[in-house]
């Protein structure tokens, strides 16, 4: 059951935000195909019985919708790379 | 001062709180052995030095002043670079924070501190803790004090090296996959990964959401307990954070372990164990046998599984935690993208190393239409089995024992161009995440001159049955006293 072509990479680097170099490219092609194949065991299993386990403890309740003094703004920004004014700045969206 | 640096947390706590010891001398000791020992071992990333000697100060006024000392007045304390100390960089070992100041400090950091431990630095990791070695930090070799020329394990080498190098007593962690338990391991100390949901993960920076635990590393299991007891419990602030109270972990060390059942895998542990672990581990079963335990058999039969279901559960859950890392709102920027898609596209190639970049691309794979069912639905549905297998397993047994690691500390480099080899060392380790299972690792004698760990896991929220049997195994044994032979400063 091969799957991951230099193709495949293509798709999930762009649907990762990624940028790859051609070595990068055809170095995880090699790898994820190798370790997809190794995970292959795990289609041996049958698992039409097990409710997905999407994690260990579900929250039991939501809290209390109480509203509460955040983070001071101006302190969140400081880890930012490029705020102004309270904003963060990005290069143009549109027409790039 | 040098003899402070061997004392554990609990003796520290007691001569400082006698007064035959200040606070200050305990953290100026420490600070001394980090600067004599760390060049060799590059276990901290930064030591935040004025900030620890500021806190013992003026931790020794208040004592000075009568008022009562803490759990853990004046004992030092390492965090894992991926826990945030307000005002200090958070790394997680890679070049994409760069910049980065928390603004705010972790809640379990936040406990610890209230409770009078001091903290004296950020510690070495494999970026966003993905890896067994910490070979994968962008910043710097760890060494593992039993052998500069081997990993210390991973992700929290820098934790576990420190705390056996005695530059710490004791560090914090977390653990996705084994990244607590591992590096305990294979430097020969001890390290809990409490159940999902007892420690707050308020402020630690997220990997796998439905996998991580943040929990202690120390060289006994009295200092886990101490430690445990300070850090547990309920939080407001993280959604994931069990209402459970806090048990008091240290009043229940002593109790007998006489009739305690431990479960042996047997099928699982057979393959794959190098030889001479494999001894140590039985001789562990015997230690326990001895003192009072009764081994016994314990089927769970879909555990050979469980590595491939992590790595497609874990993988997937960091493609879209580590979304959040795009140029625009923490650390790292490629300035001179022409464009916002540019922008993250290059930000994240330049920031991120080898091991993210090949767990991202694994993780949206197995999110990605048409392979959604076959990989991720699918490694949930064998989790869900493997839990299953695990409630079944505690109606014969009470807890269920494995070696930590198939084999002791690989050499520096020995795995790095073998991402599949590196994720078996974790084979032992992830089932008790995958099921929210709380496992300690116990330092259970050498191999070929190495340190290897016994791994006692329990039920959910059964911390005190592990921490009680694994104190029953060191005072029944004395590995844990052995010290690493290259920690002598020279």
């Amino acid at each position: 059951m091969a799957r991951v072509t230099p193709a495949t990479v293509d798709l999930v680097t762009r649907l990762a935000s990624l940028s790859l170099t051609e070595e990068e490219r055809r170095l995880f092609a090699r790898q994820l195909e190798e370790i997809l194949t190794w995970a292959e065991s795990l289609q041996a299993l049958d698992v039409a019985q097990a409710e997905p386990l999407t994690a260990p403890s579900a929250p039991r309740e939501l809290r209390e919708d109480n509203p509460r003094q955040g983070l001071d703004r101006d302190r969140v920004l400081q880890g930012a790379p490029d705020p102004q004014d309270g904003l963060f700045r990005v290069p143009r969206v549109i027409g790039g | 001062m040098s003899a402070l640096t061997e004392l554990g947390g609990a003796a520290i706590r007691s001569r400082v709180a006698a007064r035959e010891v200040s606070c200050e001398e305990v953290v100026r000791a420490h600070l001394d052995r980090i600067a004599a020992l760390d060049p060799r071992t590059g276990a901290f990333l930064a030591v935040v030095a004025d900030r620890a000697l500021a806190r013992a100060r003026r931790l020794d006024v208040a004592l000075s002043a009568g008022r009562p000392a803490p759990a853990l007045a004046g004992v030092p304390v390492a965090l894992k670079d991926n826990l945030h100390l307000e005002g200090s960089p958070t790394t997680c070992g890679s070049r994409i924070l760069e910049g980065y100041l928390p603004p705010y400090t972790a809640t379990a950091v936040d406990r610890l501190e209230a409770a009078g431990a001091i903290v004296l630095g950020k510690t070495n990791m494999d970026e966003f803790a993905m890896g067994s070695s910490t070979e994968t930090s962008a910043f710097q070799t760890t060494r593992n004090p039993w052998d500069r020329e081997r990993v210390p394990g991973g992700s929290s080498g820098g934790s576990a090296a420190a705390v056996a190098a005695r530059m710490v007593p004791v560090a914090l962690g977390s653990d996705t996959g084994g990244s607590i338990r591992q590096p305990a391991a294979l430097c020969g100390i001890v390290g809990l990964k409490p159940s999902y949901g007892r420690v707050s993960r308020y402020g630690l920076v997220a990997f796998a959401s439905s996998l991580d635990q943040v929990g202690p590393l120390a060289r006994t299991v009295e200092d886990v307990a101490l430690v445990s007891s300070a850090i547990c419990g309920h939080d407001p602030l993280d959604s994931t954070s069990a209402r459970v109270g806090a048990p008091d972990l240290v009043a229940t060390l002593d109790r007998s372990i006489e009739g305690l059942r431990i479960g042996v895998p047997r099928d699982f542990v057979a393959q794959g164990v190098e030889r001479e672990t494999l001894a140590r581990f039985e001789e562990a079963l015997r230690a326990l046998e001895s003192a009072g335990a009764r081994v016994v058999d314990v089927a769970l039969p879909r555990l050979p599984h469980a590595i491939a279901a992590y790595y497609l559960v874990a993988t997937a859950e960091a493609s879209s935690n580590l979304a959040r890392y795009d140029g625009v709102r923490f650390g790292l920027r490629a300035d001179d993208a022409r464009d916002t898609r540019r922008l993250y596209g290059q930000t994240r190639d330049r920031g991120f190393g080898a091991e993210v970049k090949r767990r991202i691309l694994l993780g949206t794979f197995a999110l990605s239409a048409g392979y959604y069912d076959a990989y991720y639905l699918r490694a949930q549905g064998v989790r869900s089995l493997l839990r299953q297998d695990f409630e079944r397993g505690f109606r014969t047994c009470d807890l269920v024992a494995t070696p930590t690691t198939p084999a002791p500390a690989f050499r520096l480099g020995e795995k790095t161009g073998d991402p599949l080899q590196m994720y078996l060392a974790d084979i032992f380790t992830v089932p008790a995440n995958l099921a929210g299972l709380p496992a300690l690792s116990l330092p259970c004698g050498l191999a070929g001159g190495l340190p290897v760990g016994l791994q006692l896991c329990g039920r959910p929220f059964d911390e005190e049955t592990l921490l009680g049997c694994g104190s029953a195994f060191q005072r029944a044994t004395s590995f844990h006293a052995l010290v690493p032979p290259a920690v002598s400063p020279s």
